[in-house]
């Protein structure tokens, strides 16, 4: 996974509330055996104009312009922000792996999904919850100015931005940990496999049937 | 002993260890796996040397990308076989059971699991899919995970979790005729808002939760994701027991009367706090039709169709506008109104035998209007297949015009042939009406079994008699 420390990027506006998982990757480029190379599929139906799939050249397409991941700056964005709910809907972890594909390190909502505020920590896109207010601002100050630029610093918690006071934002301590190290969890619940195995064996004694 | 609701004791019962900061490590007792989700998740195993923890935990099943008609010639799509073919090998090298498309036993990984037996009060069940939540309609903790947690669980058994907090949705009294679990989960859903359960572990209870029968319970646990809740959960009683009894992967014998001992203790106790309690009265719940392209955008079948304008809160009225622009629909047309192109009995939901009873009952000795294109019913399983043929349900469908298909997921997110074409309206038994779900441009409106099938003879939503 890719470690996730201090990033400065465009932050691209998409101003909806409950953007869902279907939204960020249509189901017909699910069907890939792959983690990689959902990017230019990512926000498929509002992308591009026309049809598009798995076995369709995306340069043969016309692109919406009106989409603002169409529009520059915001083309070049690494940080998103929308509304609340963003991410609910199907569990795929595709979705992430589309916003980080496209270039996304971090989105940005006054509420997230659980699913998909899991899955985001598990591939190093960080998910962060800001208050209203906060958002508020941000929308503002992207339409005064695109290309309106945020820094993220994972250690501190904190995000920096013009025009507005220091943020200090939450995280999990164990997710900030697997995260500013890019680290493989699975290989740290290894560690307790000792502790794994005394469980099932008390549990195989306790409840037999589901062993 | 203070009280305890069902999902802490569900949690406690499963906690390996827990870490300073409140991560627990969670023991997974029953591991859903269909092809979709799970590439990457064993290609992840491959890479690193490791070997899943537990293979008998594993049920592992395509249904996504099959295709509801003929199979005897394979998957026409070459990457939807290749994904299907990928996941055959998978369980063959990882000695996995999994039931081929072939088997009478496949079907949606939700459907088969209870059927089989597999999903059993007082687990702990995942799956690579946010429908898993219908599990816990069998007292069991079940909730949908992305892949690096499928590869996680394969890999330990286990998964890290933050324990959710604790939410009671009651629906008091009796529901009146006609009036289904699918009706009762949309109106919750009206109520709780599409966000409303997000961060709580969902138990429904009440009268009328406790009156319905498994399918049913099924049907109210698995949208509790469309509330923004991974899990939702059912006290066990004599129904689910009940249910349970003789499956092929349920306890037998003395394990069985064991088991059934332990399954007393899987409710709420009495004075155990919730963190938020939400009542609804069943009585004044009528059949509901979502409208918008979120499941909370619901109203029932004798409203009219809400009109932004008169809601106060911005980014609400701002998405209700884009939703009516999408549906194609104006503020104040009376639901019944509404033409339907297409109508797709079926899906994680709505697929098992008695909602192909509720929707044959409606259908019997009736036409599909002349204006439905289509008109499908996909059951959840092969074996939901074989027990509606033998009560000639088939036959009743066929006769009033609907297609009879062979057991997937199919329209309900349309990764297979069944779709809808851009602009073409459809009333589905599925889960989720977000758009392009069940096609680029569909639309889609969330019903019950009896309403879809009402739609599909009158040619529009009607009111079940």
């Amino acid at each position: 996974m890719q470690a996730f420390t201090q990033h400065t990027g465009i932050v691209a506006p998409m101003d909806r509330a409950n953007v869902d998982t279907d939204a960020i990757i249509p189901k017909q480029f699910l069907k890939s055996i792959k983690r990689t190379g959902f990017g230019p599929n990512a926000f498929d139906d509002w992308r591009y104009l026309d049809k598009g799939g798995p076995d369709i050249d995306n340069a043969t397409r016309r692109a919406n312009p009106d989409f603002v991941l169409n529009q520059p700056p915001f083309d070049k964005a690494t940080i998103l922000v929308a509304r609340e709910n963003f991410g609910c809907g199907s569990s795929r972890e595709h979705a992430v792996w589309a916003l980080e594909d496209f270039g996304f390190r971090a989105v940005l909502a006054p509420s997230f999904a659980d699913i998909f505020f899991n899955n985001s920590f598990k591939n190093g896109l960080l998910p962060m919850v800001l208050d209203a207010e906060t958002i508020d601002f941000i929308f503002k100050a992207i339409a005064q100015k695109p290309g309106f630029e945020i820094t993220i610093d994972l250690e501190t918690q904190t995000l920096t931005m013009e025009g507005y006071a220091l943020v200090k934002f939450e995280v999990d301590a164990f997710r900030k940990h697997c995260l500013l190290h890019g680290l493989d969890d699975i290989a740290l619940t290894l560690q307790h496999a000792d502790e794994i195995k005394a469980y099932e064996k008390k549990r195989s004694q306790e409840t037999p049937w589901l062993f | 002993m203070s009280a305890k609701t069902l999902y802490d004791k569900l949690w406690d019962a499963h906690v390996v260890r827990s870490e300073d900061d409140g991560t627990a490590l969670l023991y997974i007792d029953r591991h859903l796996v269909h092809e979709v989700t799970s590439p990457q998740a064993f290609e992840g195993l491959r890479i690193a040397g490791r070997k899943p923890w537990r293979a008998d935990s594993v049920m592992a099943v395509p249904d996504h990308n099959v295709p509801t008609t003929d199979r005897s010639a394979g998957i026409e799509d070459p990457v939807a076989r290749l994904q299907v073919q990928t996941l055959d090998s998978n369980c063959q090298e990882f000695g996995l059971n999994e039931f081929v498309m072939s088997d009478i036993r496949q079907g949606i990984v939700h459907v088969i699991g209870p059927e089989q037996g597999a999903t059993l009060p007082g687990m702990t069940v995942v799956c690579g899919d946010s429908h898993t939540s219908t599990h816990g309609a069998f007292g069991a903790l079940a909730f949908g995970i992305g892949t690096s947690e499928v590869e996680h669980v394969l890999a330990t058994q286990c998964l890290l979790q933050n324990k959710s907090k604790n939410m009671l949705v009651s629906v008091d009294g009796k529901a009146a005729d006609g009036v289904t679990a699918k009706d009762i989960v949309l109106a919750i859903i009206g109520e709780l808002g599409t966000a409303g359960g997000t961060g709580y572990a969902i138990e429904f209870g009440g009268e009328a939760i406790h009156a319905l029968s498994m399918e049913g319970r099924m049907t109210v646990c698995n949208m509790a994701i469309e509330a923004g809740a991974r899990a939702g959960m059912v006290a066990v009683d004599a129904t689910t027991i009940d249910y349970v009894k003789g499956r092929p992967y349920a306890p037998k014998a003395k394990l069985w009367d064991q088991a059934v001992a332990e399954w007393q203790d899987l409710h709420s106790d009495a004075g155990a706090k919730f963190d938020k309690t939400i009542h609804l009265d069943a009585a004044a719940i009528r059949p509901q039709v979502t409208w918008g392209t979120s499941p909370e955008m619901v109203v029932a079948i004798d409203d009219v169709v809400p009109d932004p304008d008169q809601e106060s809160d911005s980014v609400k009225a701002e998405g209700m506008r884009k939703a009516l622009t999408y549906m194609d629909l104006k503020a104040g047309t009376p639901i019944k109104d509404i033409a339907v192109d297409k109508v797709f009995i079926g899906s994680c939901t709505n697929s098992r035998i008695e909602d192909l009873r509720a929707a044959a009952k409606v259908a019997a000795g009736k036409q599909v209007a002349a204006n439905v294109k289509l008109a499908m019913v996909v059951p959840g399983s092969g074996l939901v297949k074989q027990q509606a043929e033998k009560e000639g349900l088939d036959k009743i469908f066929l006769a009033a015009g609907f297609e009879w298909r062979e057991p997937g997921c199919s329209m309900c997110l349309a990764m297979n042939a069944d779709r809808l074409e851009p602009g073409e309206r459809c009333a589905s038994t599925s889960n989720r009406n977000f758009e392009g779900r069940q096609g680029a441009g569909g639309r889609t409106h969330l019903v019950s079994p009896a309403m879809a099938a009402a739609a599909a003879i009158a040619g529009h939503f009607a009111d079940i008699d």
